[in-house]
């Protein structure tokens, strides 16, 4: 089986995961076992060779995704997947490729953190991690599924966006999304759009810079590519003191996901223009919204919601809609508050921004104590 | 030699940012020299990948040819992820010791373990050069540097051996006083398969000699030249003559399955046989 065959399947989301990245085109997988990734490699190890692709555990984190930007590189499309700690050894590797405009994939199935934590715990605590977790200034765009069948979709989306903007894609999942298991109908491999980065012509020599995102040339193209982390001009030579050409190279890395920030975005959003109470969520801890808002509803109080399927580059807009017109909003999320305060930046003050917290133990955050929370606030004079 | 041939074919036209007296330039001379010698008109079948430090800079940007100046350390996974998809390629990593057996040590021994395709050449100066002459995982002991002023009080790697232990196929150690034999010993290397390791005992006058004592490059050669004791020798030797030597020659050569030849056979495995 090439890639799997459109038809309805019963997997695990680290499954849909292996099979979505598949179908986007990635023969390229370097990995280091970490709960609760691990069934990524796995599925990996099984289903690359049968198509002539290569996985490979490495012998750490840092060495797997240094070997994925290797084959990047080398034409592939590749991708690796962690957790929490591996996603922290991480970090240099993808400040070196948003530097040096790599597109690759990584997978943070997130456990409960700090340090090792709760291995086999769900979290969403690499929130701000995925935004922020290397150093310098830079830009990320993180994706963040809440089903299995999104986790399908959205990994073939992380290889698009990467692929067209040239940039690491971070696929933010969690411990709950990975390992339940749910219906997924697997589209026909033509309905399922692929973007494949541009390469250059003949003769082209600027492979970073000239244009907003520029033309990749993988090794032994003839193009006698210099890749280098280091500050660069267009044609890759390095400028380590030089102040204009560090402005214009990092500006540029920044602007070519920031300008494209609405095109990124993607979310669902419900009666966002007529509530009195909003609910921004995404990931695992969004699974609660649908019933809740729904009970809330019924008993008459005007509710609406924002399921956030990328949260960064933050759409900022839709966010600010809502908080135009609802009193308050809620943001359940499974760490001790990280989105809301993007909600509540966004928001300008148009709307009280209220978190609904919880971590440990996996436990996530149920329809019930959701719809707690929208009723209390509801009520609440403030 | 009587041949006229300059290096320059194989470099780009950017001025070389090395110190006067640094022991780089012998480096690059060897392996250009010896790529020439190899009959290759250019670096079109080459790859190169460094990590940080002066070394790393030898082909990055200055050699013309595709080249992947990676973060500390990070030259070999980067390197892995090429050669796995492109065994018909040449890779050569080039690095100093900080970065191949300080920071970078765990993948070195990896793909030596591996047995990963690809030839690192590591420029060993003792001292982290570029960062002004801290102690590094190759000082020798006693050796002042900026962050050991009363001396070193580690002792040493012995990368060569240490390549040789975790299953290269080749390894050898040379110094700049011995530039024919590193040049004999990188065209040796570039024509076998499986990891190869070539070790080149640098002089850094800035960072090392002149707080280790030596009042010019000159006498960091002679150091070179009169300590240096061939392998075949020094297997004769006891521990303590051996002291404050450099062990020189070839530590290893042999034939293993080499990573390339492994993966693609199971990958062709899987296809025909489904197992």
């Amino acid at each position: 089986m090439r890639i799997a065959k459109p038809n309805t399947y019963f997997w695990q989301g680290n499954q849909a995961c292996v099979e979505g990245a598949i179908t986007a085109g990635c023969r390229f997988f370097a990995g280091y076992p970490i709960t609760p990734a691990t069934e990524i490699s796995e599925h990996m190890a099984k289903r690359l060779p049968r198509i002539s692709g290569i996985a490979i555990q490495m012998e750490d984190e840092m060495a797997s995704i240094g070997a994925v930007i290797g084959a990047s590189w080398a034409g592939a499309k590749a991708m690796t997947a962690t957790s929490g700690p591996g996603f922290s050894l991480m970090q240099e590797f993808i400040g070196y490729a948003f530097m040096t405009e790599t597109p690759c994939v990584i997978v943070d199935v997130q456990r409960a953190g700090p340090s090792t934590g709760q291995a086999t715990k769900c979290a969403q605590g690499d929130v701000m991690q995925s935004r922020w977790g290397t150093h310098g200034d830079y830009s990320a765009i993180v994706l963040s599924p809440n089903s299995v069948q999104e986790m399908f979709r959205l990994t073939v989306r992380a290889f698009n966006l990467a692929e067209k903007y040239r940039t690491p894609v971070i696929l933010l999942s969690d411990e709950t999304i990975a390992h339940m298991r749910e219906q997924i109908t697997v589209p026909p491999s033509d309905s399922v759009k692929i973007i494949n980065r541009r390469k250059p012509r003949a003769g082209e020599t600027a492979f970073f810079g000239m244009e907003e995102t520029p033309p990749m040339p993988a090794v032994d193209e003839g193009f006698n590519v210099v890749v280098t982390g280091s500050t660069h001009d267009e044609y890759g030579i390095r400028f380590t003191a030089d102040q204009n050409v560090h402005r214009k190279l990092v500006e540029r890395l920044n602007n070519k996901i920031g300008n494209h920030t609405e095109e990124i975005s993607d979310f669902e959003h419900y009666n966002i223009e007529d509530c009195q109470i909003g609910v921004i969520s995404y990931g695992c801890a969004s699974r609660a919204i649908y019933e809740a808002v729904e009970k809330a509803e019924a008993k008459g109080l005007k509710t609406g919601y924002i399921r956030l399927k990328t949260i960064w580059p933050f759409p900022e807009r839709i966010v600010r809609k809502l908080a135009e017109k609802a009193d308050k909003i809620i943001v359940p999320e499974l760490n001790l508050g990280q989105i809301h305060y993007e909600v509540e930046r966004a928001s300008k003050g148009s709307a009280k921004v209220i978190p609904l917290n919880k971590i440990g133990g996996g436990e996530l955050i149920t329809p019930e104590e959701l719809l707690a929370k929208i009723l209390k606030e509801a009520q609440k004079n403030d | 030699m009587t041949e006229t041939f300059s290096i320059r074919k194989y470099l780009r036209d950017l001025r070389l940012p090395f110190c006067p007296g640094c022991g780089i330039f012998t480096v690059i001379n060897a392996f250009l020299r010896a790529v020439h010698e190899l009959g290759y008109e250019d670096l079109s079948k080459f790859v190169f990948c460094s990590g940080i430090g002066c070394s790393s800079w030898i082909c990055s940007p200055y050699f013309e040819a595709d080249s992947i100046h990676t973060p500390h350390g990070r030259s070999i996974p980067v390197a892995t992820g090429i050669k796995l998809l492109r065994p018909d390629l040449n890779v050569v990593i080039f690095g100093g010791d900080g970065d191949i057996v300080g920071i970078g040590l765990s993948h070195f021994i990896h793909a030596a373990r591996r047995n990963l395709d690809a030839l690192v050449i590591m420029v060993n100066n003792m001292v982290y050069g570029m960062t002004g002459g801290q102690v590094a995982p190759t000082t020798p002991f006693k050796t002042k540097t900026t962050t050991t002023p009363y001396g070193s009080f580690e002792q040493p790697f012995d990368a060569a051996r240490l390549a040789t232990t975790a299953g290269a196929c080749y390894s050898a150690r040379w110094t700049t006083a011995h530039p024919k034999e590193l040049r004999q010993s990188i065209k040796k290397a570039i024509q076998m398969k499986g990891f190869r390791f070539i070790e080149a005992v640098s002089q850094c006058p800035t960072a090392y000699g002149r707080r280790a004592g030596f009042e010019n490059v000159g006498e960091m050669l002679k150091w070179f030249r009169e300590d240096a004791i061939p392998i075949q020798h020094a297997e004769k030797m006891s521990k303590r003559e051996l002291e404050g030597k450099i062990v020189i020659g070839q530590f290893v050569e042999r034939r293993r399955p080499t990573i390339v030849e492994t993966i693609y056979a199971m990958i062709n495995g899987v296809q025909t046989n489904g197992r």
